[in-house]
């Protein structure tokens, strides 16, 4: 479970996130959407604690993300986090690529790493690219295999900050595909997203950012069916 | 010009020479790389500010002439701080932290270069600092300060010819002391170029055999 209890973070002046409090339990999926600059993407870097925070605490499964003892590198292990730009290794192999982490972090010895990161890939569809490097695959082929990279460390949970939103529009399709699929078979997800249809299929929750608060949770259905606040009413006429 | 008193015993005290200045340089560039690493990772983590000193240091090394450096820095050791060290020696040293303090900045070049989202994603999964540096930061800011290391050690091969101010007999040293007997300064010069190119010419090569092979991945 991540509980997120009245976090605020500020950039200089610019106060990003204003007091936000968010439980997702196990097996949710989680869709945020909000306009930009509302401090989706900053409160998935602080979830994994890349970004310190300035006030409240965030706990993933009981542990508190930035108190002083813990273990960040440990922590992370069970927080696999995808980003908007893919973020591949240039200088590995897409098989290499997710073996990397695999075996210096986890410690699995080259079959175990290889195994899962075979497994992976052909998961995301890149099974026949795994001697291949990043350089020569099409953007949506290195999100997927961001995708596999951060699955081969077999996370309890998966955070993906708009994977969508650096790529051309006839490659958005396949990503998106790949987070349906894991939405399906049961991860717990938090997906930062610009996609409302997407968001309306795959989500048990949609939170709805506004101005570094979440300004509106639900089901999708009563959310997209049943704006209550202005702010998102006027968010979505302007989106669809 | 052919019709030299040039005899074989002669080429050898060349190659001997040639042998010599290979050894410096294998020694300083190994070094010295070794020390620029370090403190151009230093250098970068520690900010321009905390660097300041280190920065400092390494100034000194790079703005005052090698030759310069090699006659004091034998004075100082042997005379002032009263060891009983070998030109050799200092040779080494000296030539050693003259690479590095180049080094340096070329290393922290190479791992500005390298994209901090690309370093995110790999604390994101977990990696520590010191993986992140080893398996991601270092190879590929490689790629990056080659060709600048690569004419960074040649330079390095050939500054080796001031070192005979500590009694280092190098390649050019030994030419110098041939043509005081032969008096054929021209060929023995050639001669002594060519030697400098054979040493060179493999080092360079495998420096755009390995920028080629990279490139083709990127």
């Amino acid at each position: 479970m991540i509980e997120i209890e009245n976090v605020r973070k500020s950039f200089g002046s610019l106060e990003v996130l204003k007091g936000v409090s968010l439980t997702v339990p196990k097996g949710e999926v989680l869709t945020v959407i909000g306009g930009s600059g509302s401090g989706k993407s900053t409160l998935l870097t602080c979830i994994n604690g890349l970004e310190p925070i300035d006030s409240g605490r965030i706990l993933v499964d009981g542990v508190e993300v930035h108190a002083k003892g813990t273990d960040l590198n440990r922590l992370r292990r069970k927080i696999g986090i995808v980003f908007q730009q893919w973020n591949a290794f240039p200088h590995l192999t897409v098989l290499e690529n997710v073996m990397l982490a695999q075996r210096k972090v986890l410690g699995r010895s080259r079959a175990e790493a290889e195994a899962e990161a075979v497994r992976q890939l052909k998961h995301v569809g890149l099974g026949d690219k795994l001697s291949v490097y990043p350089s020569r695959l099409s953007g949506g082929q290195q999100q997927r295999m961001a995708i596999a990279r951060a699955l081969a460390m077999s996370p309890d949970y998966m955070l993906f900050d708009e994977v969508t939103s650096a790529l051309d529009p006839q490659l958005v399709g396949e990503v998106l595909d790949t987070l349906r699929m894991l939405a399906a078979e049961g991860m717990t997800m938090i997906c930062v997203t610009h996609e409302m249809k997407f968001a309306r299929e795959v989500s048990d929750r949609v939170a709805f950012f506004h101005q570094g608060v979440i300004a509106e949770i639900a089901p999708p259905e009563e959310l997209f069916g049943a704006p209550r606040t202005p702010e998102l009413q006027k968010f979505l006429a302007a989106t669809v | 010009m052919f019709d030299t008193a040039l005899t074989v015993n002669d080429l050898l005290f060349l190659a001997r020479g040639a042998g010599m200045t290979l050894l410096v340089t294998a020694i300083a560039v190994g070094l010295g790389t070794l020390m620029g690493i370090v403190f151009g990772v230093v250098r970068y983590q520690v900010g321009p500010w905390w660097g300041a000193p280190l920065t400092f240091f390494l100034d000194i090394f790079r703005s005052i002439p090698l030759l310069i450096q090699l006659v004091l820095a034998n004075a100082f050791v042997t005379t002032v701080l009263g060891f009983r060290v070998s030109g050799f020696t200092v040779a080494c040293g000296v030539l050693s932290l003259y690479t590095a303090a180049y080094c340096a900045e070329i290393v922290r070049g190479g791992i500005e270069a390298v994209p901090q989202t690309v370093r995110r994603a790999a604390r994101s999964l977990g990696m520590s600092w010191g993986q992140d540096m080893t398996h991601i930061v270092l190879p590929l800011a490689t790629r990056v300060a080659l060709p600048s290391w690569i004419g960074l050690a040649l330079g390095v091969m050939k500054d080796t010819s001031l070192v005979f101010v500590v009694q280092v007999v190098e390649l050019l040293k030994s030419t110098q002391i041939l043509i005081t007997r032969l008096q054929e300064p021209l060929f023995l010069l050639l001669i002594c170029g060519l030697f400098y190119f054979l040493i060179s010419f493999p080092i360079a090569r495998f420096g755009g055999y390995l920028e080629k092979k990279w490139l083709a991945n990127d």
